[in-house]
């Protein structure tokens, strides 16, 4: 009894040093933001890596996700003979909902595992303590490159993978569902008004950052070797999935209520 | 008083009298660190003076490179002070350990080169990132820094391509191409051929000569460590308990020492074990 509540707080403790380390590495991370030099360099590979490179695989996952959508709404609608909201369910899941979580699902996977990887693997080479040695700081250096591309890229990549999906949803409404090009457009963009975007960018944009300090900051405690290395990455991945639905309930829910 | 920080058992003073210079660049007091729940540093103590090399012998996991650590800042001790050149490293903030950074050079145990740099972007990273150094000048240092670790021509290449003694002397380059005024080794003849070792060796009594460089080795080799030390210190259980001139350490009656020193497979430190 006594060892598991002594376990327990051992358990309790460490949830809270996360927390407050990942809290931690946020508040440097966004000071470091600002502090020059800016490395304008790093950053731009950190955009080709984080973001060019997941146009393919964003591409994909978005547009069979417009198909699959458009062919089961189509399952009940055309029961009803509507199927012209089709276009428009499609949009509006897209937009709000579908765009932001599935591409930020698929970065957290991507790139944040290999974030996780890359930093955990400098940390047990020593990477990060000879960063430390030559007066470089670690946060400045990995963290504030990644943490711009991601917080730019991912936001254009939700934008990139909103329109795929009506594509792929266009696919089939026009050319299996018959409904007509024009009409299947009109209905596209007459349901859809600026704040289902802009919630979706503003969800996309809280993803990222989710992203970056929880592959960050698993990257930096790695310990143990390549086994520590595999750990962490897992590790990354996981928090990082449910630190994204979650907060995706929280603010769907928030801006039901403040958009409504 | 600087004779108990000396540490234990040999008249501390008398061989401070011996060295060529007098003052003292590092003062370690009372320095301890556990991780979890082993003790690593025990109220330790230890003075290194300006100009001198020291290296310190012990055991693999007895904390010498946790110690090397704490001279440059890298951990926080539990207890105790690091003093360089008269600033207390365990009070300063990050940014103000930077600074003092600025005068550190470490050779990493695996080398720790970036992997994602080449080796010349490796080597003149710190001239790159702190100075105005201009890039043609930089081009030079590091050139003249590899080819005092005998790797000339090699800046393009990446360490991945190298084998684990050229990323040791890539990581020596690194360290000296600042000209830094103390220099920190973990292990650095460890993995490389007996040639290439002494050559190392030479390498840090050269610096130590021509740039007055302060340089603390931890090293398990004991050529090497006879060879360049002024002086050596042995750290046991967490404590320096013997420091002396590599004569006195070769004639030393400390049975612990003595086993160490041998390479004896029975001894009283493996019986204590």
């Amino acid at each position: 009894m006594k060892e598991w509540i002594n376990n327990l707080g051992i358990k309790a403790l460490n949830f809270f040093v996360y927390i407050g380390g990942t809290f931690n590495l946020m508040v440097g991370t966004i000071f470091q933001v600002f502090v020059p030099p800016f490395r304008k360099k790093e950053w731009v590979i950190q955009m080709h890596k984080i973001g060019v490179m997941s146009f393919p695989i964003v591409f994909m996952v978005a547009f069979f996700t417009g198909m699959v959508l458009a062919l089961q709404s189509a399952y009940q609608l055309t029961k009803m003979n509507a199927q012209m909201y089709i276009s428009s369910l499609v949009a509006l899941s897209m937009l709000r909902e579908l765009g932001p979580v599935l591409t930020a699902l698929v970065i957290a996977g991507r790139v944040g595992a290999s974030i996780t990887a890359e930093l955990g693997t400098m940390k047990v080479s020593e990477q990060i303590d000879a960063l430390r040695t030559l007066a470089a700081n670690p946060v400045k250096y990995l963290v504030v490159p990644r943490f711009l591309a991601l917080c730019i890229m991912l936001p254009l990549l939700t934008v990139y993978a909103d329109f795929i999906g009506i594509i792929g949803g266009y696919m089939i409404g026009v050319y299996k569902l018959l409904i007509g090009s024009t009409i299947y457009w009109k209905m596209t963009f007459d349901t859809l008004a600026f704040k289902d975007l802009f919630t979706g960018l503003f969800k996309s944009f809280i993803f990222a950052v989710i992203i970056c300090i929880v592959s960050c900051y698993e990257g930096f405690i790695t310990e143990g070797g390549a086994e520590g290395v595999g750990k962490a990455t897992t590790r990354s991945v996981v928090i990082s999935f449910i630190l994204i639905i979650a907060a995706d309930c929280l603010f769907t829910a928030l801006f039901y209520f403040i958009f409504p | 008083m600087m004779g108990n920080m000396m540490g234990v058992g040999l008249p501390s003073l008398m061989m401070e009298a011996r060295l060529p210079s007098f003052k003292a660049m590092i003062e370690i007091i009372n320095l301890s660190k556990s991780f979890t729940r082993l003790k690593v540093l025990d109220d330790l103590n230890l003075i290194i003076n300006s100009g001198e090399v020291i290296v310190v012998i012990g055991r693999s996991g007895c904390g010498k490179s946790v110690l090397l650590k704490h001279i440059i800042g890298l951990i926080r001790p539990d207890i105790g002070q690091v003093i360089i050149d008269g600033n207390d490293m365990t009070r300063l903030e990050e940014h103000e350990i930077d600074k003092i950074r600025l005068s550190f050079g470490m050779l990493f145990q695996g080398a720790a080169l970036f992997d994602s740099m080449t080796v010349g972007e490796n080597v003149g990273f710190t001239l790159r990132e702190h100075t105005n150094t201009s890039e043609e000048d930089i081009r030079k240092k590091v050139a003249g820094s590899l080819e005092l670790v005998g790797l000339k021509g090699i800046e393009k290449l990446m360490p991945a391509e190298l084998s684990g003694g050229m990323k040791k002397r890539v990581g020596l380059a690194r360290a000296i191409c600042n000209n830094p005024k103390i220099i920190l080794y973990d292990e650095p003849t460890t993995g490389l051929d007996p040639i290439m070792a002494d050559a190392i060796n030479d390498l840090i009594i050269d610096l130590n000569n021509k740039l007055n460089v302060t340089s603390i080795v931890v090293t398990h080799d004991m050529v090497s460590a006879f060879k360049i030390a002024d002086r050596i210190a042995m750290l046991y259980k967490g404590k320096i308990i013997t420091i002396g001139t590599p004569d006195e350490i070769k004639n030393t009656k400390d049975p612990i020492v003595k086993q160490f020193i041998t390479g004896a497979a029975k001894g009283p430190i493996t019986d204590l074990e």
